[in-house]
């Protein structure tokens, strides 16, 4: 990537951000930490590694992306607006009655979004259903999942990593959202499912250790997923829950929880700083 | 009369499911290392490139079904009733159901006529928790022919299907290429005392008992419904309407099996006195299967019984 692209990919990262905080605060409930940790990653995943099409959402050979950890829907749902999958400004319906932006991913609502989701451990079952339907078909399409590293705790995550191991399906990407936090404290004393990358590699998988807030190592990363063969690839990226708001930044308790109208306020002006900065203004 | 071919409905599923793949390119078959004992495994031998073993993973198994619909193939999926229904059941509710995505999910060995494996594996609660997922048609098919009708209707569905087959050996009534149509029950022999609904094995059993209660001059309604969800309505109400009593059979529990769908219907819009004969809220326990359903009233002599005892009343 040129510094120009990855600048612009800051940029609409931060657009993201700021679509998810709008959500959020307009629904008054959702999940703004998880999808503030994976925000770059739906920003580098829509606007330079898939090939989807926004006026064509159900092409057959599009790549597909699973959001296993679904709760994060306000992440995607703003990169998905900001792709030019649906008007920026229906993000505020999220959660809304009559809104097909549910609280979690639906696909027969959302363009866009590929399956449904939300229960956790089950969408990175669908993405090897996928993967394998894909090749059987002899679809060129490549599939991508992110996981929390919470949801890692889930026994059906090892199920599936055993299938798309067994099943070589190399077609397939999964990534793991290392933020460290789920709703009831730090991963490593609720439930540690540590050390990740080791039981990722035992379970079959070509493994990659990235900052999840680098759009140059995820650029590392995913070339290197699409150059492996024979295997599934993972990704396990070191992120910061709630990146980009002070306050939410490294805080389980903003793992679901909406701001208020004073919170939102300080969200929006640092985020709202952090763009014109970007945008040099 | 020819003595009676007596065949497992989950043979009748590995026929249909054979036949339906030498025609149709877009299925692909899922087991959770039950191949042999569902009859998916009849697959492995024609088309070992369309059946994926899963391995002993039955959540995993449902929510990959979900995402191989979602490409456009048509994915049949088996297991065991209890891991199917029962341990699946929140991938089958959220991964398929919701979406409505296009997974039939055959699942053998239901109800107690598995027999000596006991309990554990004896499942009698695979209506209900199917019933109970929005839009999910659940079929039991009577015999082998039915059984192979209801795959190929599954197939030629566009939904989620979820069809309850058996391991034990039991009677074949229907006719090859017979009329099916899911959603419609079967009236197999009329009468207007009393309407017995059956489902599953149980329609055998209902039927043999209709001959013996005619003996004794009880003119019953004997039918069979497959289809226990979306229950044939009309025939249903048809039935109460011109027999005034009813009784269901199934080999499931009398919780939130078709006994209790034919009482909410009627309940509602046509209130009837109603038996249910079914696995009266208990688990069952290891034994021979005919020994079994006879000890749990599955049988005719018990349908008789108690439709005697209900028309004294």
């Amino acid at each position: 990537m040129t510094p120009n692209e990855i600048h612009q990919l800051k940029v609409t990262a931060c657009k993201v951000r700021i679509g998810a905080i709008e959500g959020v605060h307009a629904a008054k409930a959702g999940h703004p930490g998880g999808s503030l940790s994976a925000a770059d990653l739906f920003t580098y995943l829509y606007f330079k590694e898939m090939n989807v099409d926004p006026a064509d959402p159900q092409k057959a050979t599009r790549d597909r992306f699973v959001l296993s950890k679904g709760h994060c829907a306000p992440g995607l749902y703003a990169a998905l607006a900001h792709r030019g999958f649906f008007p920026v400004e229906d993000l505020l319906t999220l959660r809304k009655i009559g809104s097909y932006l549910q609280g979690h991913p639906n696909m027969n609502m959302t363009p866009g979004v590929d399956m449904s989701t939300g229960s956790l451990g089950q969408g990175i079952s669908a993405a090897c259903g996928m993967a394998l339907a894909a090749k059987h078909q002899g679809n060129p399409c490549r599939v991508y999942t992110l996981l929390g590293d919470g949801e890692i705790q889930e026994g059906q995550v090892w199920e599936a990593m055993m299938f798309a191991a067994h099943y070589k399906l190399d077609n397939l990407c999964i990534v793991i959202d290392n933020n460290g936090l789920q709703i009831d404290g730090n991963i490593a004393d609720v439930m540690s499912p540590y050390p990740i990358p080791e039981k990722l590699a035992a379970f079959g998988f070509e493994v990659a250790e990235i900052d999840g807030h680098s759009f140059e190592e995820m650029e590392a990363a995913f070339a290197k997923a699409r150059a492996t063969k024979g295997k599934p690839f993972a990704i396990v990226m070191k992120t910061t829950k709630g990146k980009g708001v002070s306050y939410m930044e490294n805080n389980a308790g903003w793992h679901g929880k909406a701001p208020n109208d004073a919170e939102y306020e300080i969200a929006m002006t640092e985020l709202k700083a952090q763009l014109a900065e970007l945008e040099g203004k | 009369m020819a003595e009676i071919k007596k065949i497992a409905t989950r043979e009748g599923y590995g026929q249909a499911l054979t036949e339906l793949c030498r025609e149709h390119d877009d299925i692909i078959v899922f087991d959770a290392d039950l191949a042999g004992s569902t009859k998916s495994g009849s697959i492995r031998k024609e088309f070992p490139e369309r059946h994926f073993n899963c391995g002993i993973a039955e959540g995993n198994m449902m929510a990959v079904a979900a995402g191989a619909a979602s490409m456009g193939l048509v994915p049949f999926a088996s297991s065991f009733a209890m891991f199917a229904a029962g341990r699946a059941y929140e991938q089958i509710r959220n991964s398929i159901g919701y979406p409505e995505l296009n997974v039939k999910i055959c699942a053998s060995h239901g109800g107690i006529s598995v027999g000596e494996d006991g309990a554990s594996h004896q499942c009698c609660e695979d209506f209900a928790l199917m019933r109970s997922i929005p839009g999910m048609v659940v079929m039991c098919p009577s015999d082998n022919e039915e059984a192979k009708a209801a795959v190929k209707a599954a197939y030629a569905y566009k939904g989620p299907v979820y069809i309850r087959l058996g391991r034990l050996a039991v009677p074949v009534f229907h006719e090859e290429g017979f009329d099916f149509q899911i959603g419609k029950g079967d009236v197999m022999q009329d009468g207007t005392d009393v309407a017995i609904i059956a489902t599953g094995l149980m329609v055998n059993e209902a039927v043999e008992a209709g001959k013996m209660l005619e003996k004794d001059g009880i003119h019953a309604r004997i039918i069979n419904m497959c289809t226990i969800k979306p229950l044939d309505e009309e025939l249903v109400l048809k039935a109460a309407q011109e027999c005034g009593r009813i009784i269901t059979c199934e080999e499931h529990s009398v919780v939130g099996g078709l006994g209790e769908a034919v009482c909410s219907l009627l309940s509602e819009k046509c209130p009837v006195p109603v038996r249910r004969i079914g696995v009266n809220d208990v688990f069952g326990h290891s034994g021979p299967a005919g020994d079994l359903l006879k000890q749990f009233g599955l049988c005719a002599e018990n349908i008789v019984n108690v439709t005697k005892d209900f028309l004294e009343k």
